[in-house]
């Protein structure tokens, strides 16, 4: 590699280029390809140049992303180019390295002479094939052992990494004799990272923007919690101004999602997220995801709608929505599909624990495609005209007094109304909690299970709390963290 | 006769003992399948649903006569592990359930496939299953719903469905039987880039199914897998009918939706590329997935009621 280092500021650019005895190149760090012809690419003969050069670069923007880094590197003395890109195939379930000997300047018009090599996942290249694409090029061959070596070893960093990509271009060959890799770019498979925490990744995702406070909020939940999918991002709103209105969305499914997302879009709305909870999400996954929809400022609406024949127990997703759409109390329209097993039970669950609530919450099953579902959802944002969302979090009087009984569980604290404990609440506990409470001498209920057995339950803990609610005696409180959240709420006065 | 899975196939479960395994097991049997054991190490000697548990798959192998399929449970981190363990007990046909498998442990795990002569369903698969004779992975759900949602194959009048949404999967199937079709078999083949079994391996498979009439695809953007089924219609390898959906037409280019495999690179694998292809290839593509039932059953009818 030649020698380089980091640039934060014009002034950190022009002393580095001095550093580097006055000429250098400066190259920006952003996620675009094609840098140099959008002039993000510049050789400098001096720190004044430099710095002139840096203060224009840093002010360049692609996307969404800033240009934040400059990589101001010496100057090679290059004798030839070599195209080397590692990428994978799917078709042949194996990584292929792209192996050009002219360069990687204009390598798509020269696509028919690329050389292929497809590589073993387990072994790596085989090296006489690599060496068999540079002899027959017109590179002195007192450089091909080094080429070959060099190859050899992008493509077992790349084995190391678990890049799903990995190009280097140019490769080269210098006046001095040496092999250079003069530029690269690796990215990295999200899957895999969490095998490689001295890669310093902090989201393991590719998002079209820096990822956003929510974003890292919901990302930690997913984390924390494996139990199905769960997938949270922003999506782009320009324009929303001009359309119904800024929705938040909650899909099941990628395919189903796409498609719900289309039938939203239909009807004129925005939609400030996309959101996947499936796989067998958990109700306190469920839930969590909820609320982190409803988190977004300026929504007018919630959109729930997926593949709409789930093979999932969809109860446990009606119980987590209910409990958020409780929490916050929530004030715009609502429609969630939730086509698939115990349909019915899940929409009689979401419907009958939300029915107090100043927003209308309605469920739908299989039989009613996304087009129907999101036209009702249309039908129900204008009949409630201009609504003012609120993002306070009502937690009940009980949490926290002395006088109620509480134990914690994996992510939060589970809460018994233990002053207003009468018969008939305690038996509405015993008879949903699952099996997991019994009653005590004085007729109260109490674990039935040891704490540690009670600390993975948290979504029957959530059931119990909903049903409860339902018979209209609220004793039972679940109170799981999202860290960051409130905070977060806090911070933008969405909440005082 | 239906593809993959069908009522004499031996089916195992590794990671039996876990949460999904062991609701799943229950599932599968409850739907008719053959499952005959399964594995989870250090557990040897437990029952699940009243089937024995053991250590290795060897173990399951031998004691069952040799096992069919493997269905695997086990948690992401440790599917390559898992696999090829199956592979390497002699198992041919493997489910790989988890999502987010590295991709470098899915490309290793074809790799040794290819060598020992095994496929892969997935990763990150729903599963399959095959009205009447059984199901491998989660597709379904309750037995009771999954036997209300599917038609049991209808001579003359039955289609495949295969998929690259897991929902959709079960949403094709159910709409389809809606319409009056049968189904033979049910494929979601996996929502990653790198799988073992892509929709024109699978449409290979019904295409030598006498039993399956049509082809029904629910594709998306992304990868090449819908031009290689174009290719295989338009060579001549696929001659029956094929009926398609391509999802994710207002996806954005390099938005990912969940699907890992559903990202546009490029100009690769475009909505637009994938249609075009598929329509020139001869095969009937909707442009909504409400209007997939009504096309398919032009193509292959219903029974006179």
């Amino acid at each position: 590699m030649p020698e380089g280092h980091l640039a934060r500021t014009p002034g950190e650019a022009a002393e580095l280029v001095r550093k580097l005895g006055g000429r250098a190149i400066i190259k920006i760090q952003a996620w675009v390809t094609g840098r140099k012809a959008l002039g993000g690419v510049l050789i400098v003969n001096g720190p004044d140049e430099a710095r002139d050069a840096a203060e224009r670069m840093l002010s360049m923007t692609f996307g969404n992303f800033p240009v934040e880094e400059l990589l101001v590197e010496g100057l090679v003395d290059i004798r030839d180019e070599l195209f080397v890109s590692l990428s994978i195939d799917d078709t042949g379930r194996c990584p292929v390295l792209l192996l050009d000997t002219e360069g990687g300047s204009g390598i798509e018009d020269r696509a028919e002479t690329v050389a292929r090599i497809l590589i073993d996942p387990r072994s790596g290249i085989d090296a006489e094939a690599v060496r068999h694409v540079i002899v027959k090029s017109s590179i002195d061959a007192g450089f091909h052992d080094q080429l070959v070596d060099a190859i050899v070893r992008i493509v077992d960093l790349a084995r190391t990494v678990e890049a799903r990509s990995l190009e280097v271009n140019p490769l080269v060959t210098t006046g001095d004799g040496k092999v250079v890799a003069a530029d690269c770019r690796v990215t990295i498979d999200d899957y895999a990272v969490f095998r490689h925490p001295e890669l310093g990744i902090e989201i393991a995702r590719e998002l079209d923007h820096p990822a956003t406070d929510l974003e890292r909020i919901a990302y930690d939940v997913e984390n924390a919690d494996h139990r199905g999918t769960f997938y949270f991002a922003k999506l782009p709103t320009d324009g929303s101004e001009a359309s119904k209105g800024l929705i938040g969305f909650h899909g099941a499914g990628g395919g189903g999602s796409m498609m719900s997302m289309d039938a939203a879009s239909s009807e004129g709305f925005t939609l400030a997220n996309f959101c996947d909870t499936s796989g067998n999400p958990s109700a306190a996954k469920v839930y969590r995801a909820a609320r982190i929809i409803l988190a977004q400022p300026g929504i007018i609406g919630y959109f729930g709608s997926g593949s709409g024949v789930a093979s999932q127990e969809q109860f446990h997703s009606a119980y987590g929505l209910a409990k958020a759409f409780n929490e916050v109390n929530v004030s715009v329209p609502v429609v969630v599909r939730l086509g698939g097993n115990s349909e019915e039970r899940a929409c009689e669950i979401l419907t009958d624990a939300c029915d107090k609530l100043p927003g209308v919450v309605e469920g739908y099953g299989k039989d009613d495609t996304p087009a129907a579902c999101a036209s009702r959802f249309a039908t129900l944002v204008r009949e409630a005209g201009d609504i003012a969302p609120d993002h306070h979090r009502f937690i009940p009087s009980f949490v926290g007094e002395e006088a109620s009984a509480s134990f914690p569980i994996d992510g939060g604290r589970v809460w018994v109304d233990i002053a207003n404990c009468d018969d008939i609440a305690s038996e509405l506990v015993i008879e949903h909690g699952g099996g997991l409470f019994e009653l005590d001498e004085q007729g109260h209920p109490r674990l039935a299970i040891s704490e540690d057995e009670a600390a993975k339950k948290d979504s029957e803990f959530v059931a119990c709390e909903v049903e409860c609610l339902r018979a209209g005696r609220p004793i039972i409180f679940v109170d799981l963290e999202i860290p960051g959240l409130d905070e977060l709420l806090l911070a933008t006065g969405e909440v005082d | 006769m239906a593809i993959l899975i069908d009522r004499n196939k031996k089916v195992m479960v590794q990671g039996i003992t876990g949460r999904e395994g062991r609701a799943r097991t229950r599932l599968m049997l409850g739907f008719g399948t053959n499952v005959v054991g399964g594995c989870t190490p250090g557990k040897g000697g437990e029952e699940v649903e009243g089937l024995p548990v053991h250590d290795k798959v060897s173990e399951v192998v031998e004691a069952n006569d040799g096992v069919d399929v493997s269905v695997i449970f086990v948690p992401a981190r440790l599917i390559k592990h898992a696999a090829m363990e199956a592979i390497d007990a002699g198992v041919k046909l493997l489910v790989l359930v988890p999502d987010r498998v590295p991709l470098w442990d899915a490309m290793s795990i074809a790799s040794h496939a290819k060598e020992s002569g095994a496929e892969f369903i997935g990763p990150n698969t729903l599963g399959v299953i095959s009205p009447g004779q059984g199901v491998l992975g989660m597709i379904g759900g309750r037995a009771a719903s999954a036997k209300g949602w599917f038609n049991e194959p209808i001579p003359g009048h039955t289609v495949g469905v295969v998929s690259r949404s897991g929902g959709m999967t079960s949403s094709c199937g159910y709409y389809l039987s809606r319409a009056g079709l049968g189904l033979s078999t049910l494929c979601h083949v996996g929502g990653d880039s790198v799988i073992g079994m892509p929709i024109p391996r699978i449409a290979q498979l019904f295409q030598e199914d006498p039993e399956t009439d049509a082809i029904v695809v629910f594709g998306e953007i992304g990868g090449s897998q819908e031009e290689r089924l174009a290719e295989a219609v338009a060579s001549g390898r696929i001659t029956k009918p094929v009926v398609a959906y391509i999802g994710g037409k207002a996806a954005r280019e390099g938005t990912r939706f969940s699907h890992a495999g559903a990202i546009i690179e490029g100009n690769r694998g475009t909505h637009a590329g994938k249609v075009e292809m598929l329509r020139e290839a001869g095969v009937t593509v909707v442009d909504g997935f409400g209007d997939l039932p009504e096309a398919t059953v032009s193509v292959v009818g219903v029974p006179a009621s």
